[in-house]
């Protein structure tokens, strides 16, 4: 059992999400960064979809009631056990009595929390991620709140704590360039629209979330309306309203929506620009489809690698 | 990875079915490489591993499906019957809706509630029906202010589509009533109600019905009429 002290202002309970439900609307959820989400299981041991936390911005403050390991990583915060410095990117053996903090994102947007045997809540329409705006899955469909017990399932397995190692720990870059494939509405756009969108850096927005990260910069101009009639919006769609702004939609996105989308940002980009802060930039590249699927191949063959390997689902 | 295959460039009924007979062929057939599909009004977006299956491969493959989807593979429709209530102070906008179209709120309410809805796809939030079938002579144009919260079960007007919002967020349409039925429910084990190509009708009810059948649906002992 986990007790939480301090849950941070947005922690909900992950796993890999619910896959084949956006046709009644329900989007799949689970953690943005999925590598960083990924790596912080293979740390303790779990499988890569066993249930984590996701924290937005800072991270918790809990105890462990029983020995467990735990695992941060994703954005970068300080870490202590007992007060002592603790290392990300690490398995951290806990026992029982002992309370760990995790502080503030110094870099990066979202903070990954996984515990041996992962966070046991039920399974909602396959899946224990938290969608928070349906009120679903995790720890009753809601964010964790002070004093809430988190109960771990039995660890299965091996465990064998190790570090990794700085070259092995994903880089969070000052401005990353994001890999983006134009479409299915490129062609509503200016030429001079389309070139601004790829030839200028995008500020992150404060008001970015699960939904969506919305951005500002140089104008991506219409060259006709900007809605059209409603369809589908895929992970990573960016949508553009009338004022020529981007938002890039993620993994608790609506399902279907009616403004144009100029393009969409690659599945292995996702967790790259979901760690990008408000007020830092990023830059996007346009690939073909051919250069996405070889991108997404190599990602997963990174990933497969990432940790010492992993037990997928 | 996703693909959208469109079928055309308009709301119209003939389109959203090829949409639907798409969607069903690949639930049948299953394509290699297929991982979700979500249906719109004129498109259905395909979700796909490339480790599966390559572009290409899955552009010719769902090309020669979409060439068979047509009504007659689609298996019949549900019928879903939804109570509801029209009273002003759950339908906002009955009676500047009726102002509006220059008939009296009862006229209204029979002429709404004697159609047949289709649903053309459900998406957005959880849950929300998008559907067609509003007879022109009760057809008017979105509200100029959007409201910021319509409370969920309101039925809606805007245009020809009538939709009803599944859970409390921001809307345009004019509100004419509100069922107790709960279009989507986080705890049931299927949370949500309706699906596309589900047809709809709803039944007038009063006040009194509306707050017994809402006990009901609260209680968890409340089964929706559908044939």
């Amino acid at each position: 059992m986990i007790r939480v002290a301090d849950p941070g202002p947005q922690t909900t309970v992950q796993d890999l999400g619910r896959a084949g439900h956006l046709r009644e609307g329900i989007p799949p959820s689970g953690p943005v960064d999925a590598r960083a989400f990924v790596i912080a299981n293979r740390l303790v041991g779990n499988p890569d979809d066993a249930a984590g936390l996701e924290c937005t911005v800072m991270g918790p403050r809990f105890t462990a009631e029983r020995v467990c390991a735990v695992a941060v990583t994703g954005a970068e915060a300080a870490v202590t056990v007992n007060e002592a410095s603790a290392p990300q990117w690490a398995t951290l053996v806990l026992k029982p009595g002992d309370t760990v903090r995790v502080g503030a994102a110094r870099n990066g947007v979202r903070i990954y929390v996984a515990f041996s045997g992962g966070i046991d809540v039920p399974r909602v329409l396959g899946s224990r991620a938290t969608y928070l705006r349906g009120r679903l899955g995790g720890l009753e469909g809601r964010a964790l709140r002070r004093g809430d017990a988190l109960r771990l399932a039995p660890h299965v397995g091996p465990r064998r704590p190790r570090r990794l190692t700085a070259a092995e720990i994903p880089a969070l870059e000052p401005e990353p360039v994001i890999r983006v494939v134009l479409g299915p509405q490129a062609d509503r756009f200016t030429k001079e629209g389309v070139h601004a969108f790829l030839s200028n850096p995008y500020q992150m927005l404060p008001q970015s979330d699960r939904m969506g990260a919305r951005l500002a910069g140089p104008r991506i101009a219409h060259a006709r309306g900007h809605d059209i009639i409603s369809d589908g919006i895929a992970l990573g769609a960016i949508q553009v309203p009338g004022d020529g702004q981007p938002i890039v939609l993620l993994v608790d996105r609506q399902s279907t929506g009616g403004y144009t989308k100029v393009a969409t940002v690659g599945s292995f980009d996702i967790g790259r620009i979901g760690q990008v802060k408000p007020g830092q930039r990023v830059r996007f590249r346009a690939v073909d489809v051919a250069e996405a699927h070889r991108l997404r191949s190599e990602f997963e063959a990174s990933l497969a690698q990432a940790a010492g390997g992993g037990v997928s689902r | 990875m996703a693909l959208c295959v469109e079928l055309g460039d308009e709301i119209s009924l003939e389109i959203n079915t090829r949409v639907r007979a798409l969607e069903f062929l690949i639930q049948q057939k299953g394509p290699a490489g297929v991982v979700e599909t979500v249906p719109s009004f004129r498109s259905l977006l395909v979700y796909y591993d490339p480790a599966q299956v390559g572009y290409d491969a899955l552009c010719a493959a769902l090309g020669a499906l979409a060439e068979q989807a047509e009504t007659a593979v689609l298996p019949p429709a549900r019928l879903v019957e939804l109570p509801c209530c029209y009273e002003p102070e759950l339908g906002l906008d009955l009676v500047a809706a009726a102002e509006r179209l220059k008939m009296s709120t009862d006229e209204l309410v029979r002429i709404h509630s004697g159609a047949e809805y289709l649903v053309y796809f459900v998406g957005f939030t959880p849950g929300l029906p998008y559907m067609a079938g509003v007879p022109e002579r009760i057809q008017l144009p979105r509200l100029t202010t959007p409201r910021v919260r319509v409370p969920p079960g309101s039925a809606g007007l805007g245009g020809a589509q009538f939709c009803i919002y599944s859970v409390e967020s921001p809307g345009g349409y004019w509100l004419l009533g509100r069922t107790p039925v709960a279009l989507y429910d986080p705890e049931a084990a299927e949370p949500t109600l309706l699906r596309a190509g589900d047809r709809v009708r709803m039944r007038p009810i009063d006040r009194a019905e509306f707050d017994s059948i809402a006990a009901a649906v609260a209680a968890r002992t409340y089964q929706p009429v559908i044939a």
